[in-house]
């Protein structure tokens, strides 16, 4: 039994306790990618698709939710290697032109198939996620990369976010690495869609755009990605910042907006060390 | 019917090239992906409606108004966000998340200052009446976008090709470094390809706006995918293939809203962009540049 406080808390704050999980989740898809030196703008895009096709799947293949979480990351999966396959071979501006308007392109689809609700989205998606699920993933996530990062993996994404060059003469595949990176993001993301899902019970086509899509990279940016816990404190800032201050809220795009540039441009070695110490040689 | 939807297809598309053309010169010269650029676009349309509406400006004033306006906005934003980056040589994706975070709060503070509603020109800005040839109709809207891509592109490219300062521009294009070092103020020429850049996005919002007559302030978003599939299917900087490409994109993404289905155009040019980057990654007309250690 949770003493009454505790449920009292939850059950205020619910929504926003799994808005950390999830964003949390988010931040890692974008760490996954930015730790091998890419830029995919796609984490929403995948998100957008994993929510989807976990709500067909509860409503109307009625399937049980241990079925649907892992279901729901294949179309990302399937996106992200058509995307990812051709871009990555070129340099790391393509990946991110490439994704950057699939957020906006599957908005179109959502908004004109039927099948996907249209303008209205998809309401009445059973409450099948909550705080076991959410939180569960998102420490086996934490913790998986987190070892990824200590291992010998880890070194070489290092390496070739350090010199992509160098690491490949070293023997590192970099090809591989880029493309695995690029799929567990799609598969993080992809499953935070399918929680994100359901919890709130309803999905729109507006919700994957453009605007998260940036706003799950100030995530990463302000955490940084010097280690898998960084980019998930970011998320967590980012979240409960327009939650404090209520006046906020109307400017909280404008924010992250400007977390981005200000990260980038002036704190090279504070809250990004790892990825911006080539820069600045 | 078919000849018509090729009319609208060429007029839609030689909007795309226009705006295309900017954002390809700006990586071609300055070797920037800078996504502010779709802002530019629209606050081009932005300027023309407040100077139509607000200052009963007609429509030939305020165009080139407007493009100037937005060019003088471009320059302001490359120096505040990209000077320091070229200064210390960053990468080219650092310049590419600055602009990214940029235009987020740039697109997020003009819809919470002006609102997200769709706004229009004011009527009478341009004349309703149509040139018709037998079935084909053609608006005036239309002809001032074929107009004013014709000069703009021509102008551009008498720029580039003709002129001490084109041949500078593509020197710098080739090796900004060795430009530099040939007396070339590669500062003052980055500040004019702002200007240019930002001036021909703007007048691309102008004419979008009056095409659709529609301008509001996420509209610059919708058309950076349209400018991203031009200069990939063009190749990246090439000034040529971008025209091609964007001429392509119209045709075809009217015929498919003509032929199929209107729901299907975001889709056709994100199609577009992955199969040529399957197939050819460098552009249609492009070379493979292989980077070598």
């Amino acid at each position: 039994m949770m003493p009454v406080w505790l449920d009292d808390f939850l059950w205020t704050y619910q929504n926003v306790v799994y808005a950390l999980g999830i964003n949390g989740l988010l931040a890692l898809s974008m760490y996954v990618v930015l730790a091998v030196g890419q830029l995919s703008l796609g984490q929403a895009a995948f998100m957008g698709m994993g929510a989807y096709a976990s709500a067909l799947l509860t409503l109307k293949l009625h399937l049980p939710f241990a079925v649907v979480l892992p279901a729901a990351t294949i179309p990302p999966v399937l996106f992200a290697l058509a995307i990812g396959t051709p871009t990555l071979r070129l340099s790391g501006v393509y990946l991110a032109i490439a994704t950057i308007g699939l957020g906006e392109v599957l908005r179109a689809v959502y908004l004109n198939v039927d099948a996907l609700g249209g303008a209205l989205g998809i309401s009445g998606i059973p409450e099948r996620a909550g705080m076991v699920s959410i939180y569960g993933l998102l420490i086996a996530a934490l913790a998986i990369l987190w070892l990824v990062a200590r291992s010998g993996i880890g070194r070489a994404m290092e390496a070739m976010r350090e010199d992509e060059i160098a690491a490949a003469v070293m023997g590192v595949n970099v090809q591989r690495y880029r493309l695995g990176a690029l799929l567990a993001s799609a598969v993080l993301a992809g499953a935070a869609g399918a929680l994100s899902a359901h919890v709130s019970s309803f999905i729109g086509p507006n919700e994957y755009g453009f605007e998260p899509a940036v706003t799950i990279l100030s995530y990463a940016l302000l955490g940084g990605i010097s280690s898998p816990f960084a980019p998930v404190a970011g998320a967590w800032i980012l979240t409960l910042l327009p939650e404090a201050l209520r006046g906020f809220a109307d400017l909280r795009l404008v924010f992250n907006g400007l977390i981005i540039v200000v990260v980038v441009l002036f704190l090279p070695n504070g809250l990004l060390p790892l990825r911006m110490r080539r820069w600045v040689k | 019917m078919l000849a018509q939807q090729l009319i609208n297809g060429v007029l839609l598309g030689s909007t795309y090239a226009l705006f295309a053309l900017g954002f390809t010169l700006m990586f071609g010269v300055l070797k920037v992906v800078n996504l502010t650029y779709g802002f530019y676009f629209s606050a081009g349309a932005f300027f023309a409606l407040h100077m139509t509406k607000q200052w009963g400006w007609p429509i030939w004033a305020a165009l080139p108004a407007a493009a100037l306006a937005s060019g003088v906005v471009a320059v302001v934003l490359d120096w505040l966000l990209l000077t320091r980056l070229r200064r210390i040589n960053a990468p080219e994706l650092a310049s590419l998340m600055v602009t990214l975070g940029a235009v987020l709060a740039l697109y997020a503070g003009m819809t919470t200052w002006l609102g997200p509603d769709i706004r229009r020109l004011p009527a009478g800005v341009l004349g309703g009446e149509a040139l018709v040839l037998g079935d084909l109709r053609i608006t005036e809207a239309q002809i001032l976008i074929l107009l004013a891509t014709v000069i703009l592109v021509g102008g551009l490219l008498a720029l580039m090709r003709l002129t001490p300062i084109g041949l500078a521009l593509r020197a710098m294009a080739e090796k900004p470094d060795a430009a530099g070092l040939m007396g070339i103020d590669t500062a003052k020429l980055a500040a004019l390809v702002s200007l240019v850049c930002g001036g021909l996005a703007g007048a691309g919002g102008v004419l979008i706006g009056l095409n659709f007559n529609a301008i509001q302030p996420y509209m610059g978003e919708a058309m950076m995918l349209r400018g991203f599939v031009v200069i990939i299917i063009g190749g990246l900087g090439d000034v040529k293939g971008a025209l091609i490409a964007g001429l392509l994109l119209g045709v075809v993404e009217t015929l498919t809203a003509g032929y199929i289905d209107s729901g299907l155009k975001e889709a056709v040019a994100f199609v577009m962009l992955v199969a040529v980057l399957w197939t050819r990654p460098a552009g249609l007309f492009g070379r493979a540049h292989i980077q070598r250690a």
